[in-house]
Parts: C-alpha cells; structure tokens; sequence
C-alpha cells in the first residue's frame, strides 16, 4: 500500500467532494467544469457560500491531507497524483486528468495493466444477452491476448466485460464513479472483489464522497483517458457509453463498435459510431487490427471442442432468434433430449443464458 | 349433585380430552362456567337455558357450575354446548349419570335446542377412540365425517332431545352412511395446455420428485394455469393422508362432509401475514401451508408476498411442521406441502428483453432482494415459461395428466424403495447425507457434475439441488444411476445467481 499523492493535488479531491453537490446541478457541462483552476472552480460553482469554501480550502493543509493519506492506507486504498512521474501518461492527455486516482489492488498493478495496450470496453447496461455475451467474450479473447480490459463495472455490458477478462485469468480495470472501495452498483459488489483480487479499481474522488450523477459523465472521460482504444458494444442513443466514446475521438485515440441489429434500440449507439467512421469490431481480432495495424498480432484462440452436428443445429436455431428453451422446444427440435445438449453447450461455454432465461450464441 | 361427561376441544389441529363436570347445590339461582373458556364458551349458558327448557327438559333453578377440566387449558368455541346441556341433565336427575359413563358429546347449540355443526368433528372422534371411549355424539350433519374413524359408533342427532335418547340408549339415529370419497370437480388437465414444452418436463419432474418449484417469466404466460394442473399429476392420497387432510380441513371450517379425496391445492393472496401463512392468532388456528399439507401451496407473485410471511415459511419447509408458541403452550401444526412459486423476472416482467423491459437497475435489484435467499434455497427447480409460438399454440397438447401421472406415480414408488430407511420419502426430501449414501452418479454423471461446478455454473448448494432433480429425472426414465444426460437435463432448471447472466466467483 503505498501513498503518492502530493498535498495540493489531494486538496483538489477534497475540493471536488466538497463541491459535489453543486457540480452535480451544473453536470451537464462537467468536462468543462473540471478543467476549471482550484480558485475559478469555487467562484464559479460556490456562489454565495464561496468565501466560506474557500476559506475551507486554505485551511486544507499538511494535517488534514496525511489524514487523507492514512485513512485511504487503512481502507487499502493507494494514491498516486499527477506530479508523481509515475503516473499514467495516457491519463495526463486529458484535459483535466484527474490529480489523484485512489487504486485498489496497488499501484504496481495498475501501472502494469496500463502498460499492456489498455482497451476500454463500455456499453448499455441493460444489454441483451447478445450484448453481455460480446462482451464477455471479446474480453475473453483480448485477456488472453495480453490486452487489458478497462469498463465501468456497470451491470449489462461493463460487468459483462471485466468477468470475461478475469475468466481467462486476465487482470482488468474497473474505473469507478464513487470512491475506489465503493462496491458500486451494489448488484455489482462480487465483480468488486474479484477485480480487487486480480486487477484494480480506480477512481478519483474521495473516499466516502455519496455517488452523485456527475461522476458518471466524469468516470467515462478516465476510461477513455486509460485505454488506448474504445469500444462500445450496446448502447441506446442517449447512452453514457457514448460520452466515453466522445472522451476517445478528442483524444484522437481509435474508436471502435460492435454492430447490431438496426432494428433494436440498443443497437442505435454502436451503429451511428459506424456510420460516423469507428472501426468495425466482429471479434478481438479486429480490436488488435486496431491496436497494432492489420495484421501484426493475431488473437490467442482458445481451443474450443468443436460441436457434434446435434449441437451445431442448436447453435443455428439460437443464432436465428430462437432464444428460449420454449422456442427451441417449439420448433422441430421435440426430442426432449436436446435439453441436455443445451445444458452441454452451456458448459462447453457456447451457449450463455440471460435474463428471463434467454439464450445466445457465444461468439 | 354431580355429572361427567367427556368432550374434546381442538388444541391447533389435535383434540384433547376434556371433562366436562356439572355440579347444582342448593342456593341461590345461578350458572356459573369455569375452566379457562373463551366469549363463546361464556355465552354458552344463555343457549343451553334455552335449549334445555325449548326441549320440554326443567332447567334447575338452583346454584349450578359447570368446570371445564383441564383447567389450565384455554377452550375456544360452541363446541362445548352440547356436552354441558347433558351433564346438566345427569346433574339434575333428567337423565341417569351412568348414560354419560362411556360417551364423547361434541357440538353447539341453538336456542330451539337443535344441533348445529360444528367443526373440528373428524378430529374429535379421532381423540374419543383414542381415549377408548365407545360412543359419540356429534350433530348429525358431521356424523359421516366422525364416522370415518374406525372403533367407534357414531351418534349422529340433530336436537337435544335426540341426543338424549341416543346416550340412554331409548332411540338410536340410524347409523350415519359410509363416508365415500367425495366426488371433487373435475382437475384442471395438462392435456389442456398448448406448447410449454419445457415447464411441463419441470412440472412433471416436480410432481415426481416432490421438489419446490418456481416458475418465472412475464406476465400472461401460463405461469398459473400451469401451476393449477400440478395436483392432477400428484398420487392420489392414501386413506391415512386423506384422514389427516379432512381432519385439518375441517377444523378450520373448509370442509364439510364426507372425505376429502384430492390434494389440497391452496393459493393464498400475496397480502396474506405471517399468522395467515404459517398459522397463528391469538387461539392459534392452521394457517394456508397447513390447509396445504399433503397438497401444494401456490405462491402467485412472490416477490410480492411480505418480507416477514414468506420468511416465515422457512422453518415449515424444513421441517416439514411449524410450531407456534403462545404464552405457555406450544402448538404444533403439520405443514408437509410442496412449494409452487411463480414470479415476473423483473417488475415489468419483461426482463431479458430489452425493448420491452422499462425497468431500472434499482428496479432490478429492489425485484430480486424481495424473493428471499432462504426460501430460493429449497427451491430445487426454476423454469422460466416463456409464450408459446403461435405454432405451438395450434399444435395438439404435448402430454397429458393421465399418462403423467402413471409416470410420476412409478418413479416415486422407484424413490420410496430406494429410500427407504433415510428419513425422505422423495428426492425433494434428501439432505445431503442421503444424497451421499443413496444417489449413484455414474463416471460421465460424475464428470458433467464436476464440469459445471468448476465452470462456476454451481455453487455448492446448488450442486445439491442439480444431484436431487437429475436422480428424479433418472428415476422417470426407470433408472437408478443419474447419468451425464440427467445431470445436464437438470442444469436446465438450475438457479441463476439473480438473473445475471455473470458466472458466479
């Protein structure tokens, strides 16, 4: 556990905390906001009470940042500033990187995974089981090709992703809206300790700073600001997936999406990024073809035991919408025996089954 | 002078033998009850002056008490009426003493001094045989019930005057009909159901197995008709079951005559409370998984149902029996029922589909916290029941009742040789000692097992619950090794960790 943060650059998180509210009213302009200087940030934001914040804020000196300090070293949580040298360069690009990042899982570790071609994987989190599978398995696959996976540890897509890297054995990181020991969303909380044990969490406010809705929209600009690439599986037109995206294209980093169907909603983001130029990304294959150029690293595969025939009609019969048990069972498939071919794909890892029982087609 | 004559108040669903003492002494005119009665048991003394003198009988006017003993145990009800009126009798000398010597009364009247049924008679003629006693008195309507109990003549009057004639043995009622099996309404059949491949497979390895079920998938699906058609997949009862089933059925006032046939199938209301669910108030009465014992208890709505009534129920699907303590005494309900629940998978009910789905994560997750962990735990099977295809919906009926169940009825006779001597009587019954000692899994069995719980498809109770279906899915195949089909059929109906389509850690 180890403390890298600088007291001025702590008592610019304190600030944000102490903000937070305010912030949270003015959050439709939030990038711009936070490139704000300590001083233009109270005025602009603090209104009457500003003398009283700022007054505050003088009086944040040496004794209330090794407070800060010690109190992140007692929840396990690291700190790393921008004046260290060794923070993460990617992040530095941005137009207000943030001046400390709170890691849990150590520094160490987040410098390594930031060392391997980071690659931000962010979409809806109310995917369908096509978007959670993309997902997992295209985390899978860049996992094992020693490409780090960066999300938001939403439900839907995000968490999706993080367990699909961390299923191959493959650390992750996880950039948090709320403060880095924060197990947010709660339905999240064992994706929490999985990515604590073998990859990081990462976050720029303050411990015990309450979630507001201006994290959000803060947290996707770091994504963006880790990853070298982004790419947005599912996401509906209005979704916070496409902020990260925007955080990519200003940065000048790739922007790559999944297609889908035009005729569902969640397929609105991914399909407008295509149209407006992102890379087209079928497979982990095309994410390195992004990364490194066609043709310079290809894929680790893994090493799948091809389907009997019985089980490569299923397959086909899940692929084309039948994507319940029921259907299934509807159609020519009477045999009540298939049920334990499904179950079989299902642990050979071909099948996923979704909310409501829904299936789909692992890629 | 002083009269006895023996009756039974119901303590929950048991009788339990009470004397019924009568005593006039010369003084001033007044009745007095003592013994622990309730309201009703106080008001007794205006019907039984009215009865007695309406029935052309001389009510003393002289000091008259009447004790309820034991006297420490609380009494509820009428059905002391006519017990009191003939001690009464005997006391003053309109009916000798030694007519009461060997005779149970049971029952309540009315002004006239006619008999009204009271309920609970089925339990009371079993405690009178138990007790050895030879006669009983009930009102007439009930006499077909009490008579279903063996040993013991029934008496079956409908006034005062009758019951007199009866325990003197001037006039005996004819003897009540042989109770028959009474002819229920015709069961809701599967040959009804369109499509639905997949939840009539679970519904009938339910029924075979005697595993808890929860059915889940959005509204206007078939969740409850299919749950409705589960009774007529069930073994019919056996006398015994039967007895035990009209007995509580009758105590709470369900039932009215004759044998209770079909299994109980009870589906309370989500606004039921705990006491409603489990039993209880302030005279404990069977709450709806006793009315469900023997039967099936059919949870519409789950996530709807109290926090604290569907926690209530834990104790009852462990046990198989709950107890309810009030003040100094201890009533023990029996609560043997297999568990039907259904529930929407979100709110809405269209989780899964994305266009249609308008809940919130929070929406989510306020769904899922509010079906209980403990209950979900006993619950071996999960089937999500999704429409049928119009396709499906046209097609003839995939099974049919009948022919299910002759299959569930040979596969639980394979279940009750195999476990004999373990405590279970089905597979939903085995804990994992049996499990250990009784279930046979085969090599591939073994490794399909294996497989899925390394994948972190499974945790370790839900290996458990995976092992019990495949051996009952084995077992409607005829056989007595689970092999890897019937492990992998069973991962179907597997729970998943809260709908999230994440491998648990």
């Amino acid at each position: 556990m180890t403390s890298r943060a600088c007291d001025s650059c702590l008592r610019r998180t304190w600030l944000l905390g102490r903000l937070s509210g305010h912030l949270d009213v003015e959050r439709k302009r939030i990038w711009e906001l936070l490139e704000l200087g300590d001083d233009a940030l109270i005025t602009a934001l603090a209104g009457r009470s500003a003398p009283a914040v700022h007054a505050q804020f003088v009086a944040f000196g040496p004794d209330a940042a090794a407070r800060a300090r010690e109190r992140a070293l007692g929840r396990g949580v690291s700190l790393i500033c921008a004046c260290d040298p060794g923070y993460p360069g990617r992040l530095r690009e941005l137009a207000a990187p943030p001046a400390v990042l709170h890691v849990m899982g150590g520094i160490e570790r987040l410098l390594r995974l930031c060392g391997q071609d980071p690659v931000a994987v962010v979409g809806a989190r109310k995917a369908s089981a096509y978007g959670t599978g993309v997902a997992w398995s295209l985390a899978g696959d860049l996992g094992r090709s020693g490409v780090t996976v960066v999300s938001g540890m939403a439900a839907g897509v995000d968490t999706a992703a993080h367990c699909g890297a961390l299923d191959v054995g493959a650390g992750t990181v996880a950039v948090l809206p709320g403060p880095a020991d924060r197990e947010y969303p709660r339905s999240s909380a064992f994706v929490h300790r999985r990515i604590v044990r073998e990859g990081v969490t990462v976050s720029e406010i303050a411990l015990d700073t309450p979630v507001r809705n201006w994290m959000f929209a803060a947290r996707n600009r770091l994504i963006a600001g880790l990853s070298c690439a982004t790419v947005v599986v599912q996401a509906t037109a209005r979704s916070g997936s496409l902020l990260t995206a925007r955080a990519g294209q200003w940065l000048q980093r790739p922007i790559g999406a999944v297609p889908g169907q035009v005729t569902s909603q969640l397929s609105a983001g991914p399909n407008q990024l295509l149209a407006d130029g992102a890379a087209m990304i079928r497979g982990a294959q095309d994410v390195l073809d992004l990364l490194y150029g066609v043709g310079s690293r290809s894929v680790v595969v893994d090493r799948r035991p091809d389907p009997t025939p019985r089980q490569a009609l299923l397959l086909r019969a899940i692929a084309s919408g039948l994507d319940t048990a029921g259907a299934l069972a509807g159609a020519d498939l009477a045999d009540i025996r298939w049920l334990a071919e499904l179950a079989a794909l299902e642990l050979a890892g071909r099948v996923r089954r979704g909310p409501g029982g829904r299936l789909s087609v692992v890629p | 002078m002083l009269a006895r004559v023996t009756t039974f108040a119901i303590d929950g669903v048991e009788p339990r033998r009470v004397c019924v003492e009568v005593d006039i002494r010369p003084g001033l005119p007044a009745f007095t009850i003592v013994g622990l009665g309730d309201a009703a048991v106080r008001e007794s003394r205006e019907r039984i002056r009215s009865a007695v003198l309406n029935s052309g009988f001389e009510f003393p006017q002289r000091r008259i008490t009447a004790n309820l003993a034991p006297a420490s145990l609380r009494k509820a009800g009428p059905g002391f009426d006519v017990a009191m009126a003939l001690a009464l009798l005997a006391a003053s000398g309109q009916l000798p003493a030694d007519a009461l010597s060997h005779v149970a009364v049971f029952g309540e009247l009315s002004l006239s001094g006619e008999l009204r049924d009271s309920a609970g008679a089925l339990a009371v003629a079993e405690g009178a045989s138990r007790c050895g006693l030879r006669k009983l008195v009930v009102p007439a309507g009930r006499a077909r019930e009490a008579a279903l109990v063996d040993g013991i003549e029934v008496l079956g009057v409908s006034t005062l005057r009758t019951a007199v004639d009866a325990v003197t043995g001037r006039r005996l009622p004819g003897l009540p009909a042989p109770a028959v099996a009474l002819q229920s309404p015709p069961e809701p059949d599967l040959g009804e159901v369109r499509g639905h491949a997949v939840p009539l497979l679970a519904i009938e390895i339910a029924a075979a197995g005697g595993h808890n079920l929860l059915l889940e998938g959005p509204p206007g699906t078939g969740k409850t008709m299919l749950a409705r058609r589960l009774p007529s997949i069930l073994p019919s009862l056996t006398r015994t079951e039967a007895i035990e089933v009209t007995r509580i059925h009758s105590v709470a006032g369900l039932h009215h005559d004759g044998l209770v046939s079909g299994r109980p199938f009870r589906a309370p209301h989500h606004t039921v409370s705990a006491a409603g669910l489990v039993g209880g108030g302030s005279t404990p009465r069977p709450g709806e998984a006793t009315l469900a014992h023997l039967g099936v208890l059919f949870m519409d709505e789950l996530s709807e149902f109290q926090r604290g009534a569907v926690e209530a129920l834990r104790q009852p699907l462990e046990d198989g029996r709950v107890s309810i303590v009030r003040g100094q005494h201890a009533l023990v309900f029996p609560t043997r029922f297999m568990l039907v629940a259904a529930t929407n998978p979100c709110p809405c009910g269209y989780a899964g589909i994305a266009e249609r789905c308008t809940c919130g994560e929070a929406d989510l997750r306020r769904h899922q916290r509010r079906i209980s962990g403990p209950l979900l735990d006993r619950i071996d099977l999960l089937v999500s029941v999704q429409r049928p295809s119009d396709a499906e919906l046209r097609a003839g009926s995939v099974t049919d009742s009948r022919a299910a169940l002759a299959r569930v009825t040979e596969a639980r006779e394979r279940q009750r040789r195999r476990l004999a001597g373990s405590g279970a009587s089905c597979n939903g019954e085995m804990d994992a000692g049996a499990l250990q000692t009784r279930v046979r899994l085969d090599d591939g069995g073994q490794r399909a097992l294996g497989d899925a719980y390394l994948s972190g498809m499974l945790s370790a109770r839900g290996r458990h619950r995976v092992v019990r279906v495949a051996q009952t899915i084995a077992d409607l195949d005829g056989r007595n090794t689970v092999t890897d089909v019937d492990v992998l059929l069973a991962l179907n109906f597997r729970q998943r960790a809260g709908g999230e389509e994440v491998p648990a850690a």
